[in-house]
């Protein structure tokens, strides 16, 4: 229990100053970084309490698809502070008044809703739980019985938001040719083939 | 104080929620660690989702999770998109000159 305990509080400490470290740091490469600690370890924490699939998921979706995702448009973006600019920071003092009187409030909200409520001192011990199911069989056998529309929805959320992407991101470049495939597959003889009379001496011009 | 209850976690979220939430507030200059922010938001929300599902011992909580899951992936997809053909039409994306809508 005791190494439990400290195992949740080193990785919450650093899960809480990578945190920090991602809103407060310059170089916004940096902060991709600290994000992808921040899911390296949240993970490790839903691995401690029991989540396995969900703590692996998590590092694969997360630190595998979503953050290689910020850390390309960084990167494809000019969004380093140039020197030259000295007023970068010229809002920051009024903006972190606004936003740390707001956070506070927020904050003290969440924890008077933790402590007011009376709940049992520790989780479930786990020898009261089947472990013949791992949670991975757990959460599948719930996941594609109960829950199977839900889940293709999410897959149709997916799929909207693929499509979404590339539209928005999609140009058209000229002079490129491109397949058409009704055009190609519509071609037949009479308008892909003609005969030309071909004049002694002058050649023929085709393409025009 | 060693014994690791359900308070402990949700604490832990509620911190990481007022970081995301100071975040928004603090960067005006860039649109992504904005969007990063969010992530961290998505991110309390779904340790507070899983530490209940733990605790109550439903499996349910961890199927939500999973659903928040995706649409954090696709939000983060099409935000960046956007971002993207922002930065392509206008040269920056410095969150104080995003004005152009004029709300």
């Amino acid at each position: 229990m005791l190494a439990h305990s400290l195992f949740f509080y080193f990785f919450s400490t650093v899960t809480v100053f990578a945190a920090i470290m991602v809103t407060v740091s310059r170089n916004t490469v940096y902060s991709v970084f600290f994000l992808i600690l921040v899911f390296i370890t949240t993970s490790i924490l839903f691995i401690m309490i029991g989540a396995e699939f969900l703590g692996m998921i998590m590092l694969i979706v997360y630190v595998g698809a979503v953050a290689v995702l910020f850390l390309f448009v960084v990167m494809m973006l000019d969004t380093a502070e140039h020197p030259a600019q000295k007023s970068i920071r010229k809002g920051f003092v009024n903006n972190i008044t606004v936003g740390s009187i707001v956070g506070v409030i927020i904050f003290l909200e969440l924890i008077v809703v933790v402590a007011g409520w009376k709940y049992k001192g520790t989780f479930v011990p786990l020898s009261s739980i089947n472990l013949n199911t791992s949670n991975t069989h757990a959460l599948g056998n719930v996941l594609y019985t109960d829950y199977i529309h839900l889940f293709q929805i999410s897959g149709m959320i997916l799929l909207v938001s693929m499509i979404g992407a590339i539209t928005l991101t999609f140009t058209k470049k000229e002079n490129v040719k491109k397949q058409n495939y009704f055009d190609q597959l519509q071609r037949d003889k009479e308008s892909a083939v003609s005969l030309v009379e071909v004049k002694s001496n002058e050649g023929v011009k085709i393409d025009d | 104080m060693t014994e690791i209850g359900l308070g402990h976690y949700l604490t832990l979220a509620a911190i990481i929620f007022t970081i995301g939430i100071i975040g928004i507030f603090l960067n005006r200059k860039n649109v992504i660690i904005i969007l990063m922010s969010i992530e961290l938001i998505l991110l309390s929300v779904n340790i507070n989702l899983v530490s209940f599902s733990i605790y109550l011992q439903d499996l349910v909580g961890q199927v939500f999770t999973m659903f928040i899951l995706t649409v954090a992936a696709a939000e983060a997809a099409v935000g960046l998109a956007i971002i993207v053909i922002y930065y392509k039409n206008k040269g920056s994306i410095n969150v104080e000159q995003i004005s152009s809508l004029k709300g």
